[in-house]
């Protein structure tokens, strides 16, 4: 069986510009971050992103790398406006698929399951019909008749996840309470890259954790890359939590000198950055 | 020997408006109490505790739980959204902007294409509101919030809801009152005023012609006992009061 462990410069020599990328997680939560920065230090833009949005959203919009974004929400969760995504469309930088929570799931279920779309009570009555003229509806061929939602599937060039652990076949294994929507972003896409704070043997993976704790499976993914500390500043629980701290202040740092200080080098050098940060007084 | 204790202090207008929050769960039986905001969280907290023990909480991460703490449930969010389609939730979201027919606004302000200011996106609104009883939450009842016309309709009000099958907003608290839409045309209606606000302060905090009843009720007096859980159970540091001021 393969290998598939790859560094984060591999996955992103995998990527290419005009791609349409799914980032898993959830707000400030479990992104995909090292890969994020990976992405940040190519020259890869005019991306289409589909995120439940968080601090990923924040940093490639502020670097100018999205074209599109599909996304119910973009919010740091205790910063509840993410400000380098707020002056991105208030600048009108980017265009926006705005859709509901629900519907970007069943979004992703009709990507993962091979089907156009899948209908969906919710949207119909509210301005996501006004602000995505795109979407259709469909009546249901039985006796309700209700009229629903045709949430067109959001399949995927690629989707980066990013799971607590993984062995080097692409199993991915997260301990956290919440799976999020990974293993659905994974489906949904045509290549899938999970980063993981540990590469451990397939057997160290139900020793002490449940089998359903194995989120992704290994014919869903591509490429695996250990990055410890690979959520940072977002929380990988139960690895670790929010860098609330430095989250403040990535919220609170015009976006040039925060990336100049923090994105110039490459991960070993953003981790080395984020400690002396840590350790200055304040 | 007899225990006297020392007089309650009057209610203080946060506590009324924990008890008009709390009061939107009442006999919704075993269902999720999903609230957001602190004093929806008391008036949820508060409603399990005394008349609707049967409620479902979350602790605002994936887990079911009681009023100790202890786990009694997984709720990742795909579970969550379930719960929302299948109906056994009543959630009270807040609202940045909200009409006269409940329509609600968390995406943005000003023109979508290029708005004035970027708020959260329209998060769970529309499938909340068309699948699960969504009631709305807000702490400083301004001109800004009770708009004529919401500037993204998020959460869907009546006017717009077509008689969906499932959709129903049972109430708006704000600090200065409840509102609900008990009017042939489901348009806002001021339900109960709390103690110390007047109908002319309403009227002028509210940006459309709002329904008031001859006669508008007083939001009920919380009991003593509700009183003391909430001073010394539910929110012991008295962090309602930075959400409401008296």
């Amino acid at each position: 069986m393969s290998d598939k462990t790859m560094t984060a410069g591999e996955v992103v020599s995998r990527l290419a510009s005009g791609m349409t990328l799914g980032i898993g997680g959830w707000g400030s939560r479990r992104k995909p971050m090292a890969l994020v920065r990976a992405l940040l230090r190519s020259e890869i833009t005019d991306l289409t992103v589909v995120s439940y949005g968080g601090p990923d959203v924040g940093m490639l919009a502020a670097a100018g790398r999205i074209r599109k974004l599909v996304t119910p929400f973009v919010t740091l969760d205790s910063v509840p406006l993410e400000p380098h995504y707020r002056a991105a469309r208030e600048s009108g930088a980017l265009e926006l698929m705005e859709v509901d929570e629900a519907m970007f799931m069943w979004g992703l279920h009709a990507a993962a399951n091979r089907l156009p779309f899948l209908p969906v009570r919710a949207g119909i009555g509210s301005d996501v019909m006004r602000v995505n003229p795109g979407l259709r509806t469909v009546t249901s061929p039985y006796e309700d008749g209700e009229t629903f939602v045709a949430m067109p599937a959001l399949r995927l060039d690629a989707a980066l996840v990013h799971v607590n652990r993984a062995d080097r076949l692409g199993n991915g294994q997260y301990l956290g309470p919440d799976p999020y929507f990974d293993d659905l972003f994974c489906e949904a896409a045509d290549t899938a890259y999970v980063s993981c704070e540990r590469i451990v043997d397939t057997a160290e993976l139900t020793k002490e954790a449940a089998p359903q704790t194995l989120l992704v499976k290994r014919y869903a993914v591509t490429g695996v890359v250990e990055a410890p500390n690979g959520a940072h500043f977002t929380s990988c629980a139960s690895d670790y939590g929010r860098d609330e701290a430095f989250q403040k202040q990535y919220a609170s740092t015009p976006w040039p000198e925060f990336a100049e200080r923090f994105l110039a080098g490459d991960e070993h050098a953003y981790q080395s950055a984020v400690r002396t940060w840590h350790e200055e007084p304040r | 020997m007899t225990v006297t204790r020392a007089p309650l202090l009057p209610p203080t207008r946060a506590e009324y408006c924990v008890i008009a929050c709390a009061e939107a769960w009442r006999d919704n039986g075993e269902v999720l109490a999903s609230p957001m905001g602190l004093i929806p969280s008391f008036g949820a907290r508060l409603a399990k505790r005394t008349f609707s023990p049967d409620l479902l909480l979350t602790d605002g991460e994936a887990m079911l739980v009681g009023l100790d703490g202890t786990t009694e449930g997984w709720l990742p969010y795909r579970q969550h959204l379930t719960m929302v389609t299948g109906g056994r939730r009543h959630v009270m979201m807040g609202a940045s902007q909200i009409d006269r027919f409940g329509n609600q606004n968390i995406s943005c302000i000003g023109d979508w294409e290029r708005p004035a200011r970027q708020l959260l996106g329209v998060r769970g609104a529309p499938v909340n509101t068309l699948n699960n009883p969504t009631s709305y939450w807000v702490p400083r009842h301004s001109r800004r919030v009770f708009v004529e016309k919401v500037d993204m309709v998020c959460g869907v009000g009546y006017d717009h809801a077509a008689g969906a099958r499932y959709h129903r907003l049972p109430r708006v608290v704000s600090d200065l009152g409840v509102f609900d839409f008990a009017t042939p045309d489901h348009a806002m209606r001021l339900a109960s005023l709390h103690p110390g606000v007047t109908v002319e302060q309403v009227r002028e905090a509210t940006g459309f012609d709002l329904d008031v009843p001859d006669e508008v009720p007083p939001t009920r007096e919380p009991t003593p006992e509700e009183l003391r859980l909430i001073r010394e159970v539910i929110d012991p540091g008295g962090t309602r009061a930075r959400e409401v001021a008296s």
